[in-house]
């Protein structure tokens, strides 16, 4: 099982998705270089945070025309899980991998704290460890999370369960003051339609050991390896 | 071929919430510049293009517009083409 993080200029999360892989799921993980037209073969990609080109001109627009994109463009389209977080998620966006699109914060400010996360599916091959209803905890930063899309776009994505997490209280509540960003109905994570291309802002990689304040993320990791063994 | 000077006005769409534009208007208010109202912060993008007349450039820059330029999720564009005088060739 080998799993592939694409570093594009700017990328600042690679190596945590990277040891996460490694050292949680002692799984193989190698880096993606932005400019390679090669996946080497991995089972599942990785599209870290981080700003990605100085996000110039929209966050994820330039990342998203990389050459190595073409590539997991077509392993996405053939099946392949492909997982972008934070700027990852804003560069599957400018993709057109998933709908919607992330812009500036309601309120202005970079948001950079722990989260409460209610998990809505839990039968996605990224959250099957996971049950509907868990309140994660972990953590956001970025300035660009208000998650966009027209209203008729949003409740397609509720109607065909298409939102996978949204931003919520400690007990589970999803309300607007649970809502760091503005998001449209609090959504911090999706998948496409057919299930193997997820975005979320909140970031996993950094809720996998005890040292870090939550191993909530684990669960993220280990079903995508759960999944993998099992294809 | 004609060489063209191309601006692309990118605003967010009207109706989507614009905290930058938001803040700006509240800046304006707390300097006593009263009166503005429906403040948007968009972005001006001006190049060069040669394109052999008028109408096949506009086409290419509403290509480049809807594949880059723009996000036609939450943006709108508006472009303004001019030929440069003695350009043609």
């Amino acid at each position: 099982m080998k799993f592939g993080v694409v570093t594009f200029p700017g990328s600042n999360c690679d190596y945590d998705c990277y040891k996460a892989v490694r050292e949680q799921l002692g799984a193989e993980a190698v880096f993606l270089w932005h400019k390679d037209h090669d996946l080497q073969g991995v089972d599942a990609v990785f599209l870290p945070g981080g700003f990605s080109y100085g996000d110039y001109l929209r966050a994820g627009a330039i990342a998203s025309l990389s050459p190595i994109m073409r590539e997991v463009t077509a392993f996405a389209e053939a099946g392949g899980p492909v997982a972008g977080i934070c700027n990852g998620f804003q560069i599957l966006c400018e993709a057109g991998l998933l709908p919607g699109q992330l812009i500036r914060n309601r309120g202005l400010k970079f948001r950079s704290r722990p989260v409460h996360l209610l998990v809505e599916r839990a039968d996605t091959l990224f959250t099957r460890e996971y049950t509907i209803g868990d309140v994660l905890r972990i953590p956001i930063a970025h300035g660009e999370g208000c998650y966009f899309a027209d209203p008729d776009v949003l409740d397609e994505l509720q109607a065909n369960g298409q939102i996978v997490f949204r931003y919520c209280d400690e007990d589970g509540l999803v309300s607007p003051a649970s809502n760091p960003n503005g998001s449209a109905r609090n959504i911090a994570g999706v998948v496409n339609a057919a299930g193997n291309v997820l975005g979320m802002m909140p970031h996993p990689e950094r809720a996998v050991e005890e040292l870090l304040g939550s191993t909530d993320g684990l669960g993220f990791f280990r079903s995508i390896a759960d999944h993998l063994a099992a294809v | 071929m004609a060489d063209f000077d191309v601006e692309v006005r990118v605003t967010p769409r009207r109706g989507i919430l614009d905290p930058q534009g938001k803040a700006v208007e509240g800046a304006l208010r707390s300097l006593g510049l009263s009166g503005a109202s429906e403040v948007h912060v968009g972005r001006l993008i001006v190049f060069a293009l040669a394109a052999g007349s008028e109408g096949e450039a506009a086409a290419r820059v509403d290509e480049m517009c809807r594949k880059l330029l723009a996000n036609p999720v939450t943006e709108d564009f508006d472009v303004r083409l001019r030929e440069r005088a003695g350009s043609a060739r």
